[in-house]
């Protein structure tokens, strides 16, 4: 599902995304800025490992993964910041293959992951250390594989508007991977390698 | 030296520790927060904007739900300024640990503090002879509190440089950022330690995260836009602010030594100090 309206922060027009996606991920770009609603299920290492071998707790058809191990207490979420996406790197595939068409994270991920994302899913950048927006745009919803203890759970929970930036697009698109290498050309210029040192 | 062993002197540095931690925890400080609004008033990057803005309205969240700013609440490293009239000792040490576990109990804060070999969990935040305390003289008895996230120090760097590689320094500091990228969650702070001794510069580094940010020297302002320059941007998604202030504190050091170390801090540059009543 599909929204869209002005923005008052970037100054930019923002898509308004909603959960479960569908093919109108096709049409994202690297570097747009987003939101999303709708139910979303945290899924760090162990959890990964966990549906490689049990299966999915969930409808993974068009299901959105957040790399998060969150903070609760009594049934409320305290914190829920994002992780190092680039842990779950050679676990991604799978999830992809299922159905999965959304992953929301910070840091970025590989290039494998960024060919396996072609044609199917979006990779999200969620602003790092930001734990307390993502808890305020979250309700708690449910649990799946408690037994994997809080941080690697399998946690329900639905966003109200997240804001987010699709880092890595359907197209092989990735806003990380360009900012490197624009990174290491303005280097290079600083401090050629070819000239003496010193 | 009264005041050796007196349990109220005790209590009061317990007291004085758990009250810099959480204001540290929950309220970033008013420079760094200045140095974070002018970079979202510059940025010309709609998706640096987006991400300077959601740092800015977490930075208000936290002081409303009284939280965390960030869930890595990281290792708490404690500075002590302690004046003549106070002989510093093995109970006050304790003291300020009792502090930090009171303050991750009551706050909470999470427990980050592990074995480094079979990795369990002291579930406390010390233990294992940590977190450090850095005790010095001064004209006040002061608890400093920097809780150090790892995304940021996993990235830091420490280098041995020949004393002819002087000129080298910047490249070194500008070089570690580039290799570091998205991940220590920028805009950082570049902490800088030059001289000393390997550990020595290490410690400057880090203390020069101390140092307030809304004044830099030409030579620190030239690193800081060297910086600025590579495009990494907020989360390195680019933009025109990686860097807020870089810092450099400096020792002496040997003769045929030239130690330079670069702590990197995240946005979330965290620091507070509490006068301890004598």
């Amino acid at each position: 599902m599909l929204g869209r309206e002005k923005s008052n922060r970037g100054g930019s027009s923002v898509k308004h995304l909603k959960t479960p996606l569908g093919d109108e991920i096709l049409d994202l770009k690297a570097g747009e800025v987003v939101t999303l609603s709708g139910v979303v299920y945290t899924a760090r290492d162990e959890a990964h490992i966990k549906i490689l071998e049990s299966g999915f707790p969930f409808d993974p058809k068009g299901a959105v993964l957040y790399h998060c191990g969150p903070v609760i207490q009594d049934n409320q979420i305290v914190v829920a910041g994002p992780t190092t996406s680039a842990r779950m790197n050679n676990l991604t595939g799978f999830m992809l293959d299922s159905g999965v068409r959304g992953l929301v994270g910070k840091g970025g991920m590989s290039s494998k992951v960024r060919d396996e994302l072609k044609g199917k899913a979006v990779y999200f950048a969620f602003t790092g250390g930001c734990a307390n927006l993502a808890a305020a745009r979250m309700t708690l919803t449910g649990v799946h594989y408690a037994d994997l203890g809080m941080a690697e759970a399998v946690w329900e929970i639905k966003l109200d508007k997240l804001p987010l930036t699709v880092a890595m697009d359907a197209h092989g698109g990735d806003l990380f991977a360009v900012v490197e290498e624009h990174a290491h050309e303005v280097f290079q210029g600083m401090y050629p390698t070819s000239t003496t040192e010193i | 030296m009264s005041v050796l062993s007196d349990p109220d002197v005790l209590q009061r540095i317990s007291d004085a520790t758990c009250t810099a931690v959480r204001d540290a925890e929950i309220f970033l400080p008013g420079d760094v927060k200045d140095r974070l609004k002018h970079a979202l008033e510059v940025e010309s990057s709609p998706v640096a904007k987006q991400e300077l803005a959601n740092i800015l309205e977490n930075i208000c969240l936290a002081e409303e739900r009284s939280a965390p700013l960030c869930q890595d609440t990281g290792i708490p490293v404690i500075y002590v300024t302690i004046p003549s009239s106070v002989a510093w000792s093995g109970e006050m040490e304790e003291a300020v640990y009792e502090g930090i576990r009171t303050a991750t109990r009551e706050i909470p804060l999470r427990p980050n503090l592990v074995d480094p070999l079979n990795r369990e969990n002291t579930q406390t935040n010390t233990g294992l002879s940590m977190p450090p305390v850095h005790v010095k003289a001064g004209d006040r008895f002061t608890i400093t509190v920097l809780p150090k996230g790892a995304g940021s120090e996993n990235v830091s760097d420490i280098r041995m440089m020949n004393p002819s590689e002087k000129g080298l320094i910047p490249k070194f500091i500008v070089e570690t950022m580039l290799t570091a990228g998205g991940r220590p969650c920028p805009p950082v702070i570049l902490g800088v330690g030059i001289g000393g001794t390997f550990d020595i510069a290490a410690s400057l580094a880090k203390e020069a995260l101390l140092e307030p940010v809304d004044a830099m020297s030409p030579c620190e302002q030239e690193i800081c836009d060297q910086v600025n320059r590579l495009g990494i941007g907020p989360m390195g998604l680019g933009g025109d602010t990686t860097c807020l202030a870089v810092k450099v504190k400096t020792a002496g050091c040997h003769t045929a030594s030239l130690p330079v170390a670069v702590n990197i801090q995240c946005w979330a540059a965290r620091r507070a100090t509490v006068e301890v009543a004598l």
